[in-house]
């Protein structure tokens, strides 16, 4: 991987230059999924919880909670690091198994949608919470682990959020958070199972896309 | 058929641990209703009229109160360092604290706990029993709920001897509790499908995390 550079010696044909750069490319590509690959759980959940954080201290407007831009806070800075299909399927539950693939799709999407809508609203609180990262005593066999945060703040108890995190080729990735020990995924188990119940699979992606658009439709009026 | 349809709006999953829902919804539904015409209305005034350092020392005020009977909950459950924590809190808010306005233990580092007696049975090993919705108190469980007898039987703000400065203590700090759950409920119109089913869910949850506080044994293998 390293040490592969490109060689300064080389002409300045065309194709050369081509190359250099192309190799410059995977070069950067390939740090930056190394990095993320090789950041233990807890580092990777304290590293993106802080930019975060920074991101909302130094935005007037990210704390007065404007929704659109909280939205693609969350898209840009902690999506990559869910694992969504994981997500649903825990939430879904044993319907899951008798989901299409395209049913699959369909309902991961949705459900992210709805996660991101629902939470994007609350992200102004973080602007001025102090948090306390537990130290995560994990073996280095380990492909699940759970790393905890306290959320401290003034005259009342601490607030827990977990994060369970599980070991993908493209590093560590959340299939759930619980806050204050309910689980954002599993509290849906039950509403979803009575939909599929009532209405089968399809059922569920229609009443999931219909409270995302009337949700998406609410947005101007909450956005300030 | 037409029964069937008729009723599909609550049909009920026969939820093991629910099996009085029929009941408890109607009790649901009653909240909700008292919440829109009462709770949320009082909760806005209150938030609006007060500034934020009076709703500050209010809530400091009755947090005080509670921390005595945390602590004893602590020792019930052979916590004794958390009942002498608990304890330090409440000796140095109510003196230096000016009865409890100001929350100088937390700022000494001196943690917040969230107990009751419902915890207290749960730590001995009593099971949640079904589920609850009280009228005005909202979700609970049996067990919950005969926690919660006790709990008031030995609540100084309950027991206090003039009716009348009692019934303004109680209201002040139900408006109060109400108002700093706005954003909550905001959220669970959001999040939710189906609000009840979210909210027994979410509520049987957090209850069993804070029996074992705040560690409960996992009881789900991984995703997928």
């Amino acid at each position: 991987m390293a040490g592969r550079r490109a060689n300064g010696r080389l002409r300045n044909e065309k194709e050369d230059e081509m190359k250099r750069l192309l190799a410059g490319a995977a070069f950067a590509l390939a740090a930056v999924a190394t990095h993320a690959q090789h950041t233990p759980p807890d580092e990777l959940v304290k590293g993106v919880m802080l930019d975060i954080q920074r991101i909302i201290v130094e935005d007037k407007e990210l704390q007065s909670g404007a929704r659109r831009k909280s939205i693609e806070l969350i898209e840009q800075k902690a999506l990559p690091h869910f694992n969504h299909v994981g997500m649903t399927a825990l939430a879904v539950g044993v319907n899951w198994r008798k989901a299409s693939p395209e049913q699959k799709k369909r309902l991961a999407e949705e459900f992210r949608a709805l996660l991101v809508r629902t939470y994007a609203s609350s992200l102004s609180a973080f602007g001025d919470q102090k948090f306390d990262f537990r130290p995560l005593r994990m073996k280095p066999s380990d492909t699940d682990v759970t790393v905890q945060v306290r959320v401290l703040q003034p005259g009342a108890e601490a607030v827990t959020v977990d994060y369970d995190m599980e070991k993908t080729s493209n590093g560590w990735k959340c299939y759930d958070v619980r806050v204050a020990g309910v689980s954002l995924v599993i509290n849906y188990r039950t509403e979803f199972a009575n939909i599929v119940r009532d209405s089968g699979i399809d059922g569920l992606i229609r009443s999931l896309e219909t409270k995302n658009k009337k949700l998406a439709a609410a947005t101007p009026a909450s956005a300030k | 058929m037409s029964l069937a349809a008729a009723c599909g709006c609550a049909t009920t999953s026969a939820d093991p641990r629910d099996p009085l829902e029929s009941v408890n919804r109607a009790v649901y539904a009653f909240n909700e209703g008292f919440d829109e015409v009462v709770g949320k209305p009082a909760a806005r005034v209150y938030r609006e009229a007060l500034p934020r350092g009076v709703r500050n020392m209010l809530r400091n005020f009755f947090n005080n109160i509670d921390d005595l009977f945390i602590g004893a909950n602590n020792l019930l459950q052979g916590k004794p360092a958390d009942a002498v924590n608990d304890w330090g809190r409440f000796a140095l808010n109510t003196t230096f604290g000016l009865l409890g306005l100001i929350d100088w233990a937390s700022d000494a580092g001196m943690e917040k706990h969230n107990e009751d007696f419902g915890q207290t049975l749960g730590h001995w090993g009593a099971g949640d029993g079904p589920y609850l919705v009280l009228p005005l108190f909202g979700p609970s469980t049996l067990r919950d709920a005969g926690g919660l007898l006790v709990d008031w039987e030995v609540d100084p703000v309950a027991l206090h001897a003039p009716v009348d400065e009692r019934n303004a203590m109680v209201a002040t700090r139900f408006v109060g509790r109400r108002a700093d759950l706005l954003e909550a409920t905001r959220l669970l119109d959001e999040a939710a499908l189906d609000k009840y089913v979210f909210l027994r869910d979410a509520y049987l949850q957090r209850r069993r995390s804070l029996v074992y506080d705040g560690r409960p044994p996992r009881e789900r293998p991984p995703a997928q």
